[in-house]
């Protein structure tokens, strides 16, 4: 089993980039490694809860909670999450708010990291 | 002590997106880092600008008056003062007809002593050939 830890920085709505992270993220988990997984920039969208699915926009917050309830690590900038209005009563359960610093320690003792930029 | 080497790489304008502000802050968010890791671990950030990315460095920006946020330039300053090398690309300066005088060199006015580094981008590729974990702004 292997450690990767993948940064997400792009938005729910406008690229297909932040379901295909959730995508990797799943097929890791799959193939029994352990995943870490930060959401900065603008996707900290998917630190709303509540979000309602149309067939014409992207949903992934079903497959994030099963993602979290398997047990992936999932946190959100508290910053970027913040400045956005998406305060901690916002937030889904078992996804944690933490710092920057949270994504830079997560990379010490993974084999591998993920950095997928955001717009 | 064990280091883990992250080459921060940021190869957009200020103020166009958010990337280059998220490297930047990213960045600096190493010096508390160590929070979350056993004593004796610790993560070393190296801040590199290429392309449109050098224009990050550019010195007197405005940001503050016109925009209302801080600009790139007072991340960067705030970079060499907690000690993290930033380089910047020579080829992509002069292709932006950038001089050394037009752009951060240093940090003394808020205390700083490491200056930033202008470099080719053979040595940046060496750099990001010895690092451990890549983050692409």
């Amino acid at each position: 089993m292997a450690v990767l830890t993948i940064g997400a920085f792009p938005s729910l709505v406008g690229s297909m980039t932040l379901d295909f992270s959730f995508k990797l993220a799943e097929a890791a988990v799959a193939k029994g490694h352990k995943v870490n997984f930060w959401l900065s920039g603008n996707a900290v969208m998917m630190a709303k809860k509540g979000q309602k699915a149309f067939k014409d926009y992207s949903h992934i917050e079903k497959r994030m909670m099963e993602l979290i309830a398997k047990g992936i690590e999932i946190t959100v900038c508290e910053a970027c999450a913040e400045a956005r209005g998406y305060h901690k009563e916002d937030t889904p359960a078992g996804m944690k708010r933490a710092s920057m610093d949270w994504y830079l320690a997560k990379t010490f003792n993974s084999e591998r990291v993920l950095h997928i930029g955001g717009e | 002590m064990a280091a883990i080497k992250l080459c921060f790489v940021v190869q957009h304008p200020p103020y166009k997106s958010e990337n280059p502000r998220l490297a930047l802050t990213h960045s600096i968010s190493s010096q508390t880092a160590e929070i979350h890791l056993e004593d004796g671990q610790t993560v070393v950030p190296t801040l590199i600008l290429v392309g449109d990315g050098v224009l990050n460095a550019v010195k007197n920006q405005q940001a503050m008056k016109l925009y209302g946020v801080t600009s790139t330039e007072s991340h960067i300053k705030n970079g060499l003062l907690i000690d993290m090398p930033v380089w910047i690309c020579k080829e992509d300066m002069q292709r932006l007809g950038l001089k050394e005088d037009q752009v951060i060199t240093d940090a003394e006015d808020m205390g700083a002593e490491l200056k930033a580094t202008f470099v080719s981008f053979a040595d940046i590729n060496k750099e990001l050939e010895a690092c451990d974990h890549l983050m692409f702004f």
